[in-house]
């Protein structure tokens, strides 16, 4: 059934669900961790750090392997700045008061 | 590496994104979610390495990119303040639209590399044309904001905080937009021109005021960029992951617009946040003022406080002497709870960071529409720079603001209300609350007001 369908149709139909599912969870994200989702979802769209490596990884590195190998810099900023800040946000979230003799 | 087990690593991965952003719904499970998102990037990028290495063994300089980039990264994430947040995202944004555009180009220089063919078909060269457009735009605009946001008006106009807005700029904008669409050739350089171009004048005449929807738009196109290149590069996995971006984006801007109450065209069109309170009404109203030592005395005899923060209290850097009062009056038998606009900050849920950093515990904090209904049994509602956000007149028809959902502050007990002097908020108009028989107003800096309160509980 699926033989002849482009492959541009199964991505679409990724696309479309990948969407749905965001949609949903995001609406299930309580509004106080709406800082640390924008941060994390920052860090997640580095994902196309993926891309710059493709491009940064070609045999023959030519102004084009530089130019990725310039956005695997960039994108690496966002990958480990964007997961670093937000896990120093949730830490500082905190249920019950911190005992006086408590250290972090 | 095979292809499909390569294709179901990326699965792996996009499934650990997703686990990860539904963490988010609750603070106990947020970090763990963090986790599964660095689970979700660690296994994408070793796969990727692994790839490349089996094709070209051409690792080195990818490995010391990301070195010099977590570097940086893993710095400025230690460094930054929380109230610097919004600025740090929005550079973070234009980093994802650059790297989309420099991708783009390395792929149409040479499609091989990156599993395309030569020449790259016509369907191909749309996607890379979208993703290219988008994280164009994504950059340009996110620099803006960023300049913005960092407060660089004062030595760019560009980055002025008011609007910036020129005669014709709309119909440039639409005309701009036109032409990217139809120009076939030479395609790329053009485009990316325009949408670099187009991204500049996007953000430009949108205000302070309208940031929080600004970031998030922008923060929605960094994640259509990194979908629009997956759908280029045949990556189901970017394309996910950009998904869940872009739609994350998409649902806060629209929140933030309701909390605005502001339709997203209108903020889009701009022009808005930068207006003075031209139309102040000069008619003499009288306010109660008192000392911080009336206050004191007041809060402490109160059963239940209801404290409203705004953004004027994490600019005062008031938020530990928030916390200390707090403190001091639970101490005393009184029932504290915080209460948060979504806008009271300069981005989705801001103020609830600032306050967590001053170790304010999450469960006293609660969202507006959950303590709204408590206000009415609040003996005391105690208002630190937030104007807007508590303005009764948005229960009135034909207001400015009629409409904006708000903090019913107003109905407690009693009010007090701190602020450094009468001037209005963003919206430039009159605050009745401030002239209600049962208010009291403190003038003066909020940090010295609390830290007096607190001194005067004792």
């Amino acid at each position: 059934m699926t033989a002849g369908v482009d492959p541009i149709v199964f991505y679409l139909t990724i696309f479309v669900l990948a969407i749905f599912v965001g949609y949903h969870v995001i609406w299930n994200v309580t509004p106080a961790l709406h800082t640390p989702l924008m941060s994390l979802t920052n860090a997640i769209s580095s994902i196309i750090l993926v891309g710059a490596m493709l491009a940064a990884g070609s045999e023959t590195l030519d102004w084009g392997g530089w130019l990725g190998v310039l956005a695997v810099a960039l994108v690496s900023i966002n990958t480990f700045g964007g997961f670093l800040v937000t896990q120093r946000m949730l830490g500082m979230f905190k249920k019950k008061e911190p005992k006086p003799g408590d250290k972090e | 590496m095979s292809a499909d087990q390569l294709a179901l690593w990326y699965l792996v991965a996009a499934v650990s994104f997703i686990l990860a952003l539904k963490g988010l719904s609750s603070p106990p499970t947020a970090r763990r979610g963090n986790y599964f998102g660095v689970a979700g990037m660690a296994i994408a990028v070793a796969v990727t390495l692994a790839l490349i290495y089996s094709h070209s063994k051409s690792v080195l300089p990818i490995v010391g990119g990301m070195v010099v980039g977590g570097v940086i990264g893993a710095f400025v994430a230690r460094r930054v303040q929380m109230t610097q947040m919004p600025e740090l995202v929005a550079a973070m944004h234009s980093l994802v639209g650059l790297a989309a555009v420099f991708i783009a180009i390395a792929a149409v220089n040479n499609p091989e590399a990156m599993g395309l063919h030569t020449p790259i078909t016509g369907l191909h060269k749309a996607e890379l044309f979208i993703g290219t457009f988008i994280g164009a735009i994504t950059f340009s605009g996110s620099v803006i904001a960023f300049g913005k946001l960092a407060g660089l008006g004062k030595h760019f106009r560009l980055f002025s905080s008011a609007p910036v807005v020129f005669k014709g700029q709309h119909w440039l904008n639409l005309a701009l937009g036109f032409m990217a669409e139809q120009s076939e050739w030479p395609p790329f350089i053009i485009m990316t021109a325009l949408a670099f171009l187009l991204g500049f004048l996007l953000i430009i005449p949108i205000g302070g005021a309208d940031m929080p929807v600004v970031i998030s738009m922008l923060n929605s196109y960094s994640g259509w960029a990194a979908a629009g290149i997956g759908f280029s590069l045949d990556n189901p996995m970017l394309i996910v992951a950009g998904s869940l971006v872009g739609s994350s984006g998409a649902i806060l801007s629209y929140i933030m617009c309701k909390a605005m109450n502001r339709s997203f065209v209108s903020v889009i069109l701009g022009g808005f946040g930068g207006e003075t309170a031209a139309v102040a009404e000069t008619e003499q109203k009288t306010v109660r003022s008192g000392s911080p030592d009336d206050a004191a005395f007041l809060l402490s005899n109160a059963d239940t406080v209801i404290i409203v923060p705004g953004y004027g209290l994490a600019v005062a850097r008031a938020q530990h002497a928030v916390k200390e009062l707090a403190t001091k009056l639970t101490q005393k038998g009184v029932t504290v709870k915080y209460a948060i606009h979504p806008v009271a900050g300069r981005m989705p849920g801001h103020m609830n960071v600032l306050l967590a950093e001053a170790e304010v515990p999450y469960d006293q904090v609660f969202e507006m529409e959950d303590i709204n209904s408590e206000f009415p049994q609040a003996d005391v509602a105690l208002i630190l720079g937030a104007n807007d956000v508590v303005n009764p007149l948005a229960e009135q028809k034909g207001s400015p603001i009629y409409g904006m959902p708000i903090i019913e502050a107003h109905k407690a007990r009693t009010v007090l209300v701190n602020k450094r002097s009468m001037a209005s908020g963003y919206a430039g108009i009159d605050n009745p609350l401030f002239y209600m028989d049962k208010t009291m107003m403190v003038f003066g800096d909020a940090k010295k007001v609390v830290e007096d309160l607190v001194k005067a509980v004792e």
